[in-house]
């Protein structure tokens, strides 16, 4: 167990090795792992609650406030601090986003793979509701999903409605792209002779098939993300956030409702804009890179390594 | 060798396959033969005659749209056809393993060898994981590979490695019968020798039987006890080495034969059969071979002649076999 222990370690290195060169990838790296640890160490990094009213000398809210008179961001409408609307907002954005990411593309995948492998009914079932469900507008359909479920009043909190319609909704074309990938995978010789050894289809799925897709599952799931992220933006800015913990969508919500753009409030527009560029653009960077990189033939040739050719001497010298 | 109960018995084996188009293609019709336990039988025959869609029909692994409708093959006393998937499964590679034509790609990449070969001895729970272990490195070391390479990747190993890495893992669970298509496509003439020799010591020292499928006349001279020669999806001939290289009565045998060069006679022009393989989705209603063979009379084009004995152990499916002039 040390040993595949080891070598898992050494396929980090090897992989972090050819990542570094990567330029792209990099940036992409970063600018996911900026935003991450944003959210993680959102208290550390203001003196303010995102619900804290600022106010003046004559205790009078301080409305719109530019950064030069507060604080890093300046204030909103209401006087609350920007910058810490921001920082938490990280955490609110993030979580929806990576939560329905994973949702998607754990939902993609099983349905991918389970219609690539087993075919003939399964697969007819499973690719006609894909096909509906592209078919459809997501963001109507969302829309009019996240507001009746709400209006159902049950005791679910309004974010995991979001997660839940997100990630029950997009995993099409994961699935897709999975069922095509499975396609080719279950015609390779290695299938047949996993069958031939007795294997039955959950093991042949499970050690044979899945391995083969998880480049492409890491990756697409990096992709999905970025996805997964704009279109909670989306559906905030329409108003169906949770508005007692607004994210980034939210801030943008509200800055839109409140006529911050007619008072020229870039520092309460801007920010939130910036920050979902800045998530989406790193999970697709590096959502693109991991494609390229985690392919299993991209590794050595069997006349490298340290055991060398040996065998055919040792079939001579038995002879 | 000959006397006793065969291990593996195929009778009136027929397979047919759905083509994409709708069609009906019979890929295999009344394959008939034999295997003796500790016995090497040949399937010779050209391309699309049928012998891997046999050797995968025996398993019961046919490709989608593949389907046996007729025939017994029993395996000591079962009929394999008659057991559900899940009871099939248990025979794969326990009773019967198979080394894939072009078994270089039968490796999965992303796995290391030496794990691919432990997967199909855990998967019959046949022993415990550190004994599962020594036998992996034990049969690596049989076919002539370094126990150190047991961690390396497919992609590691030379094409004849993956050969001989298949043909341990042929035999990680102890068979009694190997099924070995076409072993030696694809490698050079060296390594197919080396194959050839390993498939011939392991058979000596485990004595299990193996059904080995080619198209070269001179492995199946060398190693085989008896032989099936295929044509279109039926047995045109199926007999002892002897019967087939010094006997042979159905007219594609015999030009099969001519077809391969001889030695002693340099500057020989290869004798080649004219025509091609019927299509198996519009077969002739009379004997398979009738458009292409040279002794055809007109009863051939219109009698699907059945395969029948002519000799103790030699059967020919021709209406022109020895003593079948009564029929005439």
């Amino acid at each position: 167990m040390s040993e595949n222990g080891n070598l898992f370690l050494r396929n980090l290195a090897g992989f972090w090795k050819t990542f570094r060169q990567n330029k792209l990838g990099l940036a992409g790296g970063f600018l996911v792992l900026v935003a991450v640890l944003v959210a993680v160490f959102a208290p550390a990094l203001t003196d303010y609650d995102p619900s804290d009213i600022i106010r003046d000398a004559n205790n009078r809210a301080l409305t719109f406030a530019p950064p030069e008179v507060h604080g890093i961001l300046g204030t909103d409408d209401a006087g609350h601090d920007v910058w810490s609307q921001l920082v938490f907002g990280s955490r609110i954005s993030l979580v929806v986003g990576f939560m329905a990411g994973f949702i998607a593309m754990f939902v993609g995948s099983a349905l991918g793979i389970a219609a690539g492998y087993f075919g003939g009914a399964i697969d007819s079932l499973i690719m006609r509701i894909t096909d509906v469900l592209l078919v459809i507008p997501d963001l109507p359909l969302m829309l009019v999903l996240v507001a009746t479920i709400r209006q159902m009043e049950l005791k679910i909190s309004p974010l995991a409605v979001l997660i839940v319609v997100i990630g029950l909704l997009y995993w099409t074309s994961t699935a897709r792209l999975i069922r095509s990938q499975t396609l080719t995978i279950k015609e390779r010789q290695f299938v047949a002779r996993a069958r031939a050894i007795g294997a039955g289809h959950w093991h042949i799925i499970r050690k044979h098939i899945l391995p083969q897709l998880m480049p492409l599952i890491v990756a697409n799931t990096v992709l999905i993300l970025s996805t997964a992220i704009l279109i909670e933006s989306g559906l905030a800015f329409l108003g169906l956030g949770d508005p007692t913990k607004p994210s980034w969508g939210t801030m943008l919500n509200f800055a839109f409702d409140r006529s911050a753009i007619s008072n020229g409030a870039w520092w309460f527009y801007l920010p939130p804009g910036i920050a979902i560029l800045w998530v989406s653009l790193g999970c697709i960077l590096l959502g693109n890179v991991l494609e390229e990189m985690l392919n299993p033939r991209l590794a050595a040739h069997h006349l490298e390594g340290e055991a060398g050719m040996i065998a055919i001497a040792d079939v001579e010298s038995k002879g | 060798m000959n006397n006793g109960k065969p291990l593996l018995s195929v009778r009136g084996l027929t397979t047919e396959f759905t083509t994409p188009e709708g069609k009906i293609a019979r890929a295999l019709e009344d394959v008939s033969f034999d295997v003796m336990p500790g016995q090497t039988i040949g399937l010779v025959g050209e391309s699309g005659s049928g012998k891997t869609t046999t050797l995968m029909s025996l398993m019961r692994l046919l490709p989608a749209g593949g389907r046996i409708t007729a025939g017994k093959v029993m395996f000591n006393d079962t009929n394999l056809l008659a057991l559900s998937e899940r009871e099939m499964r248990d025979y794969r590679w326990k009773s019967m393993a198979i080394v894939f034509q072009g078994a270089m790609n039968a490796l999965n990449p992303v796995m290391k060898v030496g794990d691919q070969i432990h997967e199909a001895i855990m998967l019959h729970n046949l022993m415990d994981e550190d004994a599962a272990e020594k036998r992996v490195k034990d049969l690596l070391e049989m076919v002539g590979i370094a126990r150190t390479r047991r961690d390396q990747y497919p992609h590691q190993y030379s094409g004849g490695m993956r050969q001989r890495a298949m043909i341990a893992m042929a035999l990680a669970c102890a068979p009694d019968l190997l099924f070995a298509d076409e072993p030696t496509t694809a490698l050079d003439v060296m390594i197919q020798a080396q194959v050839l020799q390993l498939l011939r010591e392991i058979q000596k020292s485990l004595g299990l039987a193996i059904v080995l499928v080619t198209h070269d006349l001179g492995v199946v001279a060398e190693v085989c006890d008896s032989v099936v020669v295929m044509y279109g999806g039926k047995v045109a001939e199926y007999g002892t080495a002897d019967h087939i290289y010094n006997e042979a009565q159905h007219p594609y045998t015999q030009k099969l034969l001519e077809a391969f060069p001889d030695v002693s006679k340099p500057g020989d022009t290869l004798a080649s059969i004219p025509g091609t393989p019927p299509r198996l989705t519009n077969l002739p209603p009379g004997c398979r071979f009738e458009p292409r063979c040279h002794l055809k009379i007109e009863k051939c084009s219109q009698v699907n002649p059945p395969l029948l004995e002519v000799s103790p152990k030699h059967y020919v499916s021709c209406i022109l076999r020895e003593g079948a002039e009564a029929d005439l």
